[in-house]
């Protein structure tokens, strides 16, 4: 009773586990898989240092049980970079010192990368304007920072992070065309 | 001096040694990056919260539901019975006799001995093969508690029949304070305050209130203790200071300190609150007990209870000035309540009181800064240091008298600066630049952002640039601008006598037929840089672009604290120093090799620069890997900065500081009057900062600082109820500053060399905490006329619903 058989793909490799039912994905990566990248700030979703990617969305790992997300993609800040190559978020911040501690920065960096794909796609936050034209909302610092306002940077780098975000999105979308 | 001030110190101040160029690619004076930058951007940088060990077991703590009371019984049987608990202890169960410990005072029990003295004080520790099998066992352990008075602020632990906390003091200030609950007090008086009052045509009095504010790091409190086969420990751990850390586990453990082996690991954060220890002591028990290696992770709710605050403060000051903008005197009264324990309270003190002019020439002052033990949470290091607490309450003095007297409260504060060669309240002659006045020139100068930012083309309102946001609490109306100003003055390095050095080995070798630097310093790399500095200086002094940086640990002498803005000028200092002692080897091996085959191996000043020996005029002598061969040179040694005295018990007079740090802020803020409601706009700040050893770490420095001030400003506060309990102890309730609340921060650096420093460097990474805060005030009484006399301003002050 209270465990349940649950397979994820994480950072495209297919994990099984048998987990405690009240199991976050947080604890399932970073106690069962080893996987400590994706940091533990609060566990109660207020701070966003665990955000990760689930199904290309971002999201508060430290929010969600594992068995409930059984045939998810989940990447993490470990499956972003190649061995040839960083992510152009992760150079970014590395460019911009977007960090200091560096605690916040992997939850930073999948949510930024998770932003910038919202805003590719057209999907508006709460400071888009109403009336635009179809398509992809360009991330202007006020977009980035409503965007990016869930994940605490204690260390204050915020000034940095906007910058950093701002570059890369150009990165990606040049990337992308 | 004018405009030359303005990079680049002006030609003729620096001295060559200061100022030795270098082409040695990744040197001084370069932005280079972080040497654990893509570590930490792929997620591999190991925190102290991420390590594991095979079979290792989970710490857990169980902590005083009440603020002050008397322990009756402990009955740890139910939670020896739960199935996967190793062991559970309590005082009784210390292997020594030396059972307390402190930064300060040795006045802080490892677990509570009979009494509780503040809300969330350890009791007991669980091991257990699950953490929240750790966590269900404590809940087992059957406390009784008989609770105690309370003594809460300065009338209640100083009233007749306060109880005293501290009943059998032995240090060094026990003897000369006035009241047993009063951990130290430092009075400075110098001139004749009473007498220059006659003189001022305008006295002004305040008294100001500052909240208690919390280092809120992200990476919480957490480490691994692992036994050691010798019947010692080795220990894992994120802190500030690995061999104060030490000096303090060792002996309550019952080892010599060579049996203690500390190693740092990934720091997320520390802003003061790692200067004291939290689950060290508590680890290594349970390690020692068990056998096993135990890794304790406090969670966000613990960590709020697990580490030191900033002293909350009530202060009063009065000033006079004359009616063309002199101060003739001041009078201050600082009380900082310091909490249950002692911590870092004395030098806080020491700064609170030292500092309390502020960046001003005042001859006649009568000063006096006191902290309290009480039954609130123990107080003690966060960035800015007693001297942020002081600020708040000058600053806000400043525009009072600038207001009374009819003057601009920039003009004011400029007329009043200090600068090179003037007097601090101690006596202390300010022997490096001090260009406050340009500090406010500076930031005054900026252009403001544009009125009404929030006003569309269109001439609608863009609720998003609105304070409220996009709550839609305003379109404008009611919404009022205001702007204000402040500047502060920072100690840097520890002060007051005490031996404050640092330790660097450096190893200079041919490997893989490259010159390689290692660098191998105890220095807590805790996100401000040091590590990057630190082989930027190994670069410049070496002439190598290949630089080792060591893992920091007990392995080499202490570095002292990442703390009072000192590693850069401290260790900095030290691998600089060790380095020109590597330098003196080389070219002694150098002479006797090649010294034969060109004169001026003898004669001419030689360099390492790019791999090679080189004349002062540039001229190649010798690769450097030729000099080297097969020798690999290695030394240790300490470095210290210039003696400082302790100030004098009655009079506060002493040269008690090694170095002061100057910056200015002025804050633009937006009010929405009617709801009380804050968007500080932007915080512009001017900073000298000696040389700027990597321009890019200064910056993020500067930002950071900035932005934790405006979060004491108008945010973050642990609020505790008068029975002395924490009431909002998460981040729903304690709130810290988010990217959207982080306005745009321009930042003008000074660089005006500190001759007795390293490369002139000042160090920089408190002073901008301490003048962002009343900036934002200032402007948010600029743009309401309101008094604001307390940090954080909450809607409710603005409102006065």
């Amino acid at each position: 009773m209270g465990r349940t058989a649950v397979t994820l793909e994480i950072n495209a490799q297919s994990c099984a586990f048998d987990l405690d039912n009240r199991t976050t994905l947080l604890d399932a990566l970073r106690e069962h898989l080893g996987l400590t990248g994706t940091k533990k700030g609060c566990d109660h979703g207020q701070c966003g240092a665990c955000t990760v990617l689930v199904d290309g969305m971002r999201m508060n790992s430290c929010l969600l049980l594992a068995v409930a997300l059984d045939g998810a993609q989940i990447i993490t800040v470990e499956g972003l970079s190649s061995d040839a190559a960083l992510h152009p978020v992760q150079q970014a911040f590395i460019d911009h010192d977007a960090f200091q501690c560096g605690y916040c920065t992997p939850g930073q960096i999948c949510s930024a990368i998770g932003a910038i794909t919202e805003a590719a796609s057209g999907w508006p936050s709460a400071v888009t304007p109403q009336e635009r034209p179809l398509g992809p909302v360009p991330l202007t610092a006020p977009e980035i920072r409503e965007r990016m306002s869930g994940n605490l940077c204690r260390c204050g780098a915020y000034v940095n992070i906007v910058n950093a975000v701002t570059e890369a999105a150009e990165a990606v979308g040049e990337a992308a065309r | 001096m004018g405009t030359q001030m303005r990079g680049t110190a002006a030609p003729g101040r620096t001295p060559t040694s200061l100022s030795r160029r270098s082409r040695t690619k990744g040197g001084i004076g370069e932005s280079t990056l972080r040497p654990d930058g893509t570590l930490k951007v792929i997620g591999e940088f190991a925190y102290s919260s991420d390590l594991w060990h095979e079979d290792m077991l989970w710490g857990f703590t169980l902590r005083s539901p009440h603020p002050h009371a008397r322990i009756t019984s402990i009955d740890i049987s139910k939670a020896l019975a739960q199935a996967g608990v190793h062991a559970v202890l309590t005082h009784d169960d210390l292997p020594t006799a030396h059972t307390q410990y402190g930064l300060e005072y040795t006045d802080t029990p490892v677990l509570a001995d009979g009494v509780v003295r503040h809300h969330g004080e350890p009791v007991a520790l669980v091991a257990a093969d699950h953490p929240e099998t750790a966590r269900r066992a404590a809940a087992k352990i059957k406390v009784d508690y008989e609770p105690l008075p309370v003594v809460h602020d300065e009338a209640s632990a100083l009233a007749d029949d306060a109880p005293i906390l501290h009943p059998n003091r032995d240090d060094h200030h026990a003897g000369h304070v006035p009241h047993p609950n009063i951990v130290h007090r430092q009075p400075i008086i110098r001139g004749n305050a009473a007498e220059a009052a006659k003189r001022a045509d305008v006295i002004v009095t305040g008294e100001y209130e500052v909240g208690m504010q919390d280092q809120a790091f992200l990476g919480p409190e957490s480490g691994l203790a692992v036994p050691a086969e010798d019947g010692g420990i080795d220990l894992y751990i994120a802190t500030q200071w690995l061999h104060s850390d030490l000096r303090q586990i060792a002996p309550v453990l019952g080892l010599p300190e060579e049996k203690v082996r500390m190693t740092l690991s990934g720091v997320g954060g520390a802003f003061g609150g790692r200067e004291d220890l939290s689950m060290q002591i508590h680890a290594c028990l349970l390690a020692l007990r068990t056998g096993k290696p135990v890794k304790i992770v406090y969670n966000r709710f613990e960590s709020f209870f697990g580490h030191v605050h900033r002293h909350p403060a009530k202060l009063w000051y009065e000033h006079g000035a004359t009616k063309d903008g002199k101060i003739t005197h001041m009078k201050c009264r600082i009380v900082l309540d310091g909490g249950a324990y002692a911590s870092s309270s004395p030098a806080v003190v020491g700064n609170a009181s030292s500092l309390s002019v502020g960046p001003y020439v005042v001859d006649d002052v009568e000063i006096e800064a006191l902290a309290l033990y009480t039954n609130n949470p123990p107080c003690g290091a966060m960035r800015g240091f007693g001297a942020v607490q002081a600020c708040f309450a000058y600053e806000s003095q400043m525009d009072k008298l600038a207001e009374k007297l009819g003057m601009d409260p920039v003009e004011f504060r400029q007329k009043n600066a200090m600068s090179q060669g003037a007097i601090m309240p101690t006596g202390q002659i300010v022997d490096s630049p001090a260009p406050v006045a340009e500090l406010l020139r500076l930031i005054k100068a900026m252009p403001l952002p544009p009125e009404k930012q929030w006003e569309t083309a269109r001439g609608a309102a863009d609720v998003r640039a609105l304070p409220g946001g996009l709550s839609n609490t305003t379109h404008g109306e009611g919404v009022v601008r205001g702007v204000g100003y402040a500047v502060g003055i920072k100690n840097v390095g520890f002060s007051e006598g005490f031996d404050d050095y640092s330790t660097a080995r450096v190893q200079l070798q041919v490997i893989g037929g490259e010159p390689v630097a290692t660098v191998h310093t105890a220095m807590a790399e805790v996100g401000q840089g040091g590590i990057t500095v630190n082989a930027q200086i190994a670069r410049t002094e070496l002439g190598v672009t290949q630089v080792v940086i060591h893992p920091a640990d007990t392995q080499v002498g202490s570095a002292g604290s990442t703390s009072a803005s000192r590693q850069t000028y401290m260790t900095g200092g030290a691998v600089k120093n060790a380095c020109e002692a590597i330098r003196e080897k080389v070219l002694e091996t150098g002479r006797r090799k090649f010294g034969t085959y060109h004169p001026a191996w003898a004669t001419a000043e030689l360099l390492l620069e790019d791999g090679k020996v080189v004349t002062d005029s540039d001229e190649p002598l010798a690769d450097l890997v030729d000099v080297l061969g097969d020798e690999v040179i290695d030394i240790e040694l300490q470095w210290r900065h210039r003696p400082t005295e302790a100030f004098d018990p009655v009079t506060g007079q002493g040269f008690g500081h090694v170095q002061y740090s100057f910056a200015a802020h002025r804050a633009v803020v937006e009010v929405d009057t009617e709801l009380g409601l804050v968007k500080v706009i932007e915080l512009a700040c001017a900073q000298d900062v000696g040389k700027a050893l990597n321009p890019l770490s200064v910056k993020g420095q500067i930002h950071g600082a900035t932005v934790q001030g405006l979060g004491l400003a108008v945010m973050e506060e642990i609020i505790v109820a008068k029975d002395a309990k924490v009431c909002n102890p998460s981040f729903t309730d304690y709130l810290i500053p988010t990217i959207l609340d982080t306005p745009a921060i321009p930042v003008e650096v000074l660089e005006l060399a500190d001759e007795h420093a390293p490369y002139g460097l000042r160090g920089i990474g408190e002073a901008p905490t301490l003048s962002s805060t009343p900036a934002v005030v200032a402007a948010i009484r600029a743009a309401t006329g309101l008094p604001l006399v307390r940090v954080p301003v909450r809607p409710e002050h603005i409102t006065g619903t």
